[in-house]
């Protein structure tokens, strides 16, 4: 699709305007008006508690080496050195030229407000809710600010892939498409099923995304790719034109076993996200980016019996992008020696990884702090500009 | 509380309960029918049989032979038998998986009993679980075969016991490992070389299995009872083992309850049972069903009354379905809860009558190009939702456009490749939707270009989706 697709072209296109467009209140609201930003914003969620002791080793801290067997092993153990302190893990290693541009960054020690219990499912609900609990949160931190910030479209947001976003979910309207779905009805059928379906607006709803999403499509990857890196080219592919935000999962973190084989696929999986999204990206748009990437929690401290960790509780929040400021690990360090663990058991959390994340929005869209503690992070200290971006 | 039988419709049992009308297999006639047909012999298991875990276990042993025959006689002749002979075993596994897919979906088309088979997708969702790595990965409806079907009209207490202590369960949730870290066999491997405890099982059986996320544990209770766990294991040989090597000494305390301090499984089944019967379970297992059931926000007196059910008598399941069916919501004409792709695709085929050899005709290429492609493009892969806590129940989950996209697709052009000879589309709209079927429907059934159009557009209705 060229990025010159005009409206008209764009309803011509898509069958289910093209045919009753007075009947589809639903497909109004779709303009092209420019989003009041020009900055673009990715959300990544990694699934399953990622491991932030062992993807930016703290060789550095005297404790880690007695907590650790084989794994996090540090430079000697084959990890790139970063700063002298800690280490990448050399899956990351295909990173490090981003690394030296300073566009890539981590932030160490963060997590959610989410203690003790160490479930995955809940865990990942309050990332995504970016609440204190989860009581009566029914939305996402995202479609929150999409709430708030003016002149946002249908296409100003995409949530990309086949899981389910909470963080994109709400009042705001979002687009929701997976790069290898495809909607292909004849023009009678579009028509049918528009009738069939009007007395179901969520489902009318879906079905009228779909068939606007995929006469979008071009230029993807034929065949061979992961599907994660189709995604990060369609993330790349929107973001290039109206898109300001787009969102996605990569799975694979929950290393209970075998950390040492089963970690290294979920990293090149998230290194060739991040270098898919650098290199499609059109124009100056990388310039103008910020990638994070924030998991549920962090694992234990210690390596378990297994070969593998367990649930823990502080992690690591990864940055990239040309409008971070990379090339360095962000946050407190609070040590691994005696006492300094979380119940003798986890990495400290010394800032909630929401503080984080405001601040870059901030940066990015120019909200300021009372929406960003009030309605955006409810009950979020904002607390110093941890300077982030650029 | 209404009167079952006067609420009672036999439509809206086969849609709610049961996988859709079907133009070849009657409905049941009341509530009472529904319960009994979960306990009369399970004809379904032996027209479409699938392999029990303890027979599919000697294909592992097998597996097993042939590996370590290789590994004795590398660059022999020998050594290339037995290769040969591996990869045979993981591909005969492979296509009797996709078998045993064709099997589940047949007993869902041709069942008297939609509601015994709705349960067992139910419960073997509740209870997750796959191999890991190598040929038990194909065991999945071999493990539901055994540990899960036989349970569904049983006790809580006895299908939390099969679940949790079968092997697929230890194999998933990491149990085969975990070590207590104080073990006789600890000890004799030294620190440097022991494995230790692993604490995956212990948690999601609290968390998902039992009490639930909200119930009252704290993360000591986790680590108490995956030491308490230590000693669980599997052997393909032999099947379900104890290993006293592996136990960590000392009594546990979960819950506030100590267990003793034996090298045996009593311990292990005593705190199954005592989580079973835990009022928080009662409640998270009363959730649940209704959420599953009825609608994503199911009506509060509904899970009250489900859940007194399980508390009055011990977890017994079959007075939980009573309960369920007993409550006015369950016969509200309004359908709510999207169906999941899968369960989409069992009642379509349910719909159209699919004859036996259409599925068993199909070979593994077919299954996957007609079932398993196009439920990962729907968002539910064939046995392999993402995490233990199965698949979501939320109905926005599975209202996205790309989900929605691929169910168009799905119903447009398998039927016909699988039926050859499609039924007339009027016909049809009466088969699949019964009363619920709407005028727009029928017109739109009856205008299509074609008759997989028609078909298709039949199977994407609202009336059809929900349930």
């Amino acid at each position: 699709m060229s990025s010159t697709l005009s409206r008209r072209d764009f309803l011509m296109r898509s069958g289910f305007v093209g045919c009753s467009l007075a009947a589809s209140p639903l497909l109004t609201p779709v303009t092209f008006a420019a989003t009041p930003w020009d900055t673009r914003l990715v959300v990544i969620i990694l699934r399953g508690g990622m491991d932030g002791l062992d993807v930016v080793q703290p060789y550095g801290d005297p404790a880690l080496a007695g907590l650790r067997g084989k794994l996090s092993g540090g430079p000697a153990g084959g990890a790139v050195d970063l700063d002298g302190f800690y280490a990448l893990h050399p899956t990351l290693a295909p990173l490090m030229p981003m690394w030296e541009a300073g566009q890539l960054g981590f932030v160490h020690a963060v997590s959610t407000p989410y203690r003790d219990k160490r479930s995955h499912f809940d865990g990942q609900d309050l990332l995504e809710a970016g609440t204190e609990s989860l009581a009566g949160v029914r939305d996402g931190w995202l479609n929150r600010m999409l709430q708030v910030v003016p002149g946002v479209t249908a296409q100003t947001a995409y949530a990309i892939g086949r899981s389910d976003m909470r963080l994109m979910q709400g009042a705001a309207e979002v687009a929701n498409w997976s790069p290898d779905a495809d909607l292909n009805l004849s023009p009678q059928a579009v028509q049918l099923m528009e009738l069939i379906t009007e007395s179901d607006p969520a489902m009318h709803a879906a079905l009228t995304e779909a068939q606007l999403l995929s006469s979008m499509e071009s230029d993807m990857s034929e065949g061979r790719s992961g599907s994660h890196v189709k995604v990060a080219e369609f993330a790349a592919q929107r973001l290039s034109e109206e898109a300001r935000i787009a969102a996605f999962s990569l799975n694979g973190w929950d290393t209970h076993r075998n950390q040492e084989n089963t970690l290294p696929r979920a990293l090149e999986r998230l290194a060739e996200t991040l270098t898919t999204l650098r290199g499609k990206m059109r124009g100056n748009t990388w310039k103008k980016t910020a990638v994070v990437a924030l998991t549920e929690f962090g694992r234990t401290a210690r390596q378990n019996g297994t070969g593998g960790t367990d649930h823990g509780t502080g992690g690591l929040m990864v940055l990239a992008g040309g409008a971070v400021r990379g090339g360095r690990v962000h946050g407190d360090w609070p040590g691994l020696g005696d006492g300094a663990l979380y119940q003798d058991r986890d990495l400290m959390p010394t800032r909630d990884v929401r503080a984080h994340v405001a601040w870059i929005m901030a940066g990015l869209t120019g909200l300021d702090r009372a929406t960003l503690e009030g309605a955006i992070f409810p009950g979020v200290d904002l607390g110093d500009d941890p300077r982030l971006l650029l | 509380m209404g009167d079952p039988v006067r609420d009672f419709d036999p439509q809206l049992a086969e849609m709610r309960f049961g996988y859709g009308l079907s133009p070849s297999v009657a409905p049941p006639v009341d509530a009472s029918a529904m319960l009994d047909g979960l306990r009369g012999p399970d004809e379904m298991a032996a027209r479409y049989p699938i392999e029990p875990f303890d027979t599919f276990r000697l294909r592992m042993v097998e597996v097993a032979k042939a590996a370590d025959l290789r590994r004795k006689n590398r660059g022999t002749e020998t050594a290339k038998e037995a290769r040969k002979t591996r990869n045979l075993l993981n591909r005969t596994a492979r296509e009797d998986m996709f078998r045993w897919a064709g099997h589940t979906f047949l007993r869902r088309v041709w069942t008297p009993s939609g509601f015994r088979e709705r349960l067992v997708a139910f419960w073997a969702d509740h209870f997750t679980a796959h191999g890991k790595r190598g040929v038990v990965r194909r065991a999945t409806q071999s493990y539901i075969e055994e540990a899960i079907r036989p349970h569904v009209a049983g006790t809580f207490d006895d299908m939390l016991q099969a679940a949790v202590l079968h092997p697929l369960m230890l194999d998933y949730l990491d149990q085969l490992r975990s070590m207590g870290p104080n073990s006789i066999r600890a000890q004799r491997k030294g620190p440097a070389k022991a494995a230790g405890l692993n604490e995956n099982l212990a948690r999601e059986v609290l968390e998902l299995h039992t009490l639930g996320v909200d119930g009252p544990y704290s993360q000591e209770d986790v680590t108490q009872l995956a030491e308490l766990f230590t000693g669980l294991a599997f052997q393909p040989q032999n099947g379900f083992k104890f290993r006293k090597d592996f136990v960590e000494p000392g009594a546990e305390t979960v819950l506030g309850k100590t267990y003793a301090d034996a090298t045996n499984i009593q311990p292990i089944r005593e705190v199954l049972s005592d989580l079973a019967a835990h009022p928080a379970t009662a409640r998270h297992i009363a959730w649940k069903l209704a959420v599953h059931f009825i609608a994503d926000d199911p009506p509060a007196d509904l899970i009250d009354g489900i859940e007194a059910a399980y508390l009055d008598t011990g977890g017994d399941l079959s007075a939980l379905y009573a309960a369920l069916l007993d409550h006015p919501a369950a016969w509200a004409p309004d359908l709510q809860n999207v169906k999941p792709p899968v369960d989409f695709m069992s009642s379509a085929l349910r719909a159209l009558a699919l004859p036996d050899d259409a599925v068993t005709v199909l070979n593994e290429k077919d299954m996957r190009r007609v079932f398993a492609e196009p439920l990962v493009q729907m968002g539910q892969e064939w046995e392999r939702p993402t995490g233990p806590d199965g698949w979501p129940e939320e109905d926005p989950a599975w209202i996205t456009p790309q989900g929605l996209a691929a169910r168009v697709a799905w119903a447009m052009r398998a039927p016909e490749y699988l039926l050859g000879t499609l039924p007339d589309p009027r016909v049809f709209v009466d088969h699949a939707l019964g009363g619920q079927a709407t005028e727009p429907v029928r017109f739109a059934a009856a205008a299509a270009e074609s008759k997989s159009e028609a078909i298709g557009l039949v199977l994407m209705s609202p009336a059809f989706q929900r349930r």
